[in-house]
């Protein structure tokens, strides 16, 4: 398919446009989306833009390339949505967000949370701050999460490392969501709807588990008989 | 073989300026020849710690426009014959420059400079873009305060993603006297926060504002701790290892260090 026929689906949102990118060459979509922005500068000038990608698999060097592009043409690219986990992965990591904070009403989306809701995220690096990593399953971290860094599951949350930012476990309301880590020193930590804040530092720090007991947040050292 | 080195911190007054200025004089002191880019538009100073400002006809935005040939926009120091500076715009803002713009002037000074370094501005939007985009190498500098280690971290995250390797570290205004009371975070904290190689510990020292006001960066200043610091740090930078400053007079910096933590 020539990229000339290509074409764009753009919706209004309520504070930015959503448009969808149909299946081809990356370069082509690329250049399509550019020129369709350049064309109709007075209407693209300022917004916020969504992508969806589709299947497309972006390396961080896509997009950060053409959100810096975007940028030039007086474009803001805050979120790209797709159905690959690579392109999600990449986006997490330069911070933009992988879905739209109010899904469309015509996409159901209980039954996918349903399916995702028993699989995890598996995050092999530190989470440095000003990252954010939400998932509805649960996220496994394999790094520190430093402070300022924030973390969502709809499920448990673990972190073979230092976690130090803001984390919220069972996030859809999940109150049997647990958090643990090596050493547990979070600025903010919440399991559904209950909230604590930094808990008391340890001066050698063990691993360690919080759950939600009785409406309360309880932390408790990791001992293996007891688990 | 030029390496374009863009020096960030995120947060504002930790001494990225300061550290530019004294790292392209000890670098082109130790005989290379090195250009600054001020990348501040709109909030220059690097010409005014570099003691130029008066000598600016032409700048960064002037070349990026076509108005002046790089050549022109090229001021050369007082002090050292292989040491340039195009300062940035004060008229303008960070938009008059695209990271593309940053990278073809940066590639047209490759070859003839062992050096080209880059002021980021604070912050992490266009500016910042601009900076790190011609970028071989990024050092990151940061203060042993927990709000500036903080925006160090975020700057540190933001280089990964966009895949320019991790930066190394400066760290700047230690005072070692607070730290041995506990009220100050030692190297030892912040690298361990960070989890980055440091290339610098420059001590807190009234020379460097001293210096920073009459237009002669400290490096220059044999006699100086921070000036030394800056020198051993250049050295670094050039792959010489140069062991770290004994920071007070009670063994070397690592041994303090280290005797800090129990």
């Amino acid at each position: 398919m020539s990229a000339s026929q290509l074409t764009l689906k753009i919706k209004g949102l309520r504070d930015s446009l959503l448009v969808t990118l149909p299946e081809g060459r990356w370069d082509d979509l690329r250049g399509l989306l550019l020129n369709q922005i350049q064309e109709r500068e007075s209407f693209f000038k300022g917004a916020r833009l969504a992508l969806d990608v589709g299947v497309q698999a972006l390396h961080v060097s896509d997009v950060s390339e053409l959100r810096d592009a975007l940028s030039e043409q007086g474009v803001a690219l805050w979120a790209v949505l797709s159905e690959s986990p690579a392109t999600e992965k990449t986006a997490q990591l330069l911070g933009l967000a992988t879905r739209l904070a109010r899904p469309t009403p015509e996409v159901p989306r209980a039954p996918a949370a349903v399916v995702e809701a028993d699989k995890a995220l598996w995050v092999d690096k530190t989470l440095r701050s000003g990252m954010r990593v939400e998932y509805p399953g649960h996220i496994v971290v394999l790094g520190d999460v430093n402070p300022g860094a924030e973390i969502v599951a709809g499920g448990s949350v673990i972190v073979w490392g230092r976690l130090r930012g803001v984390v919220h476990a069972g996030a859809e309301g999940n109150g049997e969501a647990s958090v643990c880590a090596l050493d547990l020193s979070p600025q903010q930590l919440r399991i559904a709807g209950e909230i604590a804040l930094a808990p008391k530092q340890r001066k050698t720090p063990v691993p360690e588990i919080v759950r939600l007991k009785d409406g309360q947040l309880v932390a408790e050292p990791w001992r293996p008989d007891k688990h | 073989m030029s390496t374009v080195l863009t020096i960030g911190s995120g947060k504002g007054g930790v001494g990225k300026t300061t550290a530019v200025a004294n790292l392209a004089v000890a670098l082109a002191a130790s005989g290379d020849k090195v250009v600054c880019i001020d990348g501040d538009i709109g909030l220059r100073n690097l010409d005014v710690i570099m003691g130029l400002e008066n000598r600016i006809v032409y700048d960064l935005v002037d070349v990026v426009e076509g108005r002046c040939r790089l050549r022109q926009a090229m001021i050369r120091d007082k002090h050292l014959p292989e040491l340039y500076l195009i300062p940035a715009a004060q008229t303008r803002d960070k938009n008059a420059v695209s990271p593309s713009d940053m990278v073809r002037l940066c590639d047209e000074l490759r070859g003839e400079y062992d050096w080209i370094l880059i002021d980021s501005p604070a912050g992490i939007e266009r500016g910042f873009k601009n900076a790190i985009a011609p970028a071989d190498r990024v050092v990151v500098v940061t203060n042993p305060e927990v709000s500036a280690v903080r925006d160090a971290d975020r700057v540190i995250g933001i280089l990964e993603a966009e895949e320019k390797g991790t930066p190394s570290l400066i760290l700047n205004r230690l005072n070692p006297i607070m730290v041995k009371r506990h009220d100050m975070l030692s190297a030892d904290d912040v690298v361990d926060l960070l989890a980055v190689k440091i290339i610098g510990v420059v001590p807190e020292d009234e020379d460097v504002i001293v210096a920073a006001n009459r237009g002669s960066p400290v490096a220059l200043d044999q006699k100086s701790r921070a000036g030394q610091a800056f020198r051993n740090i250049a050295q670094r930078l050039k792959g010489i290892d140069t062991p770290f400053l004994a920071l007070d007079d009670q063994g070397n910096l690592w041994q303090r260090l280290f005797a800090g933590r129990k």
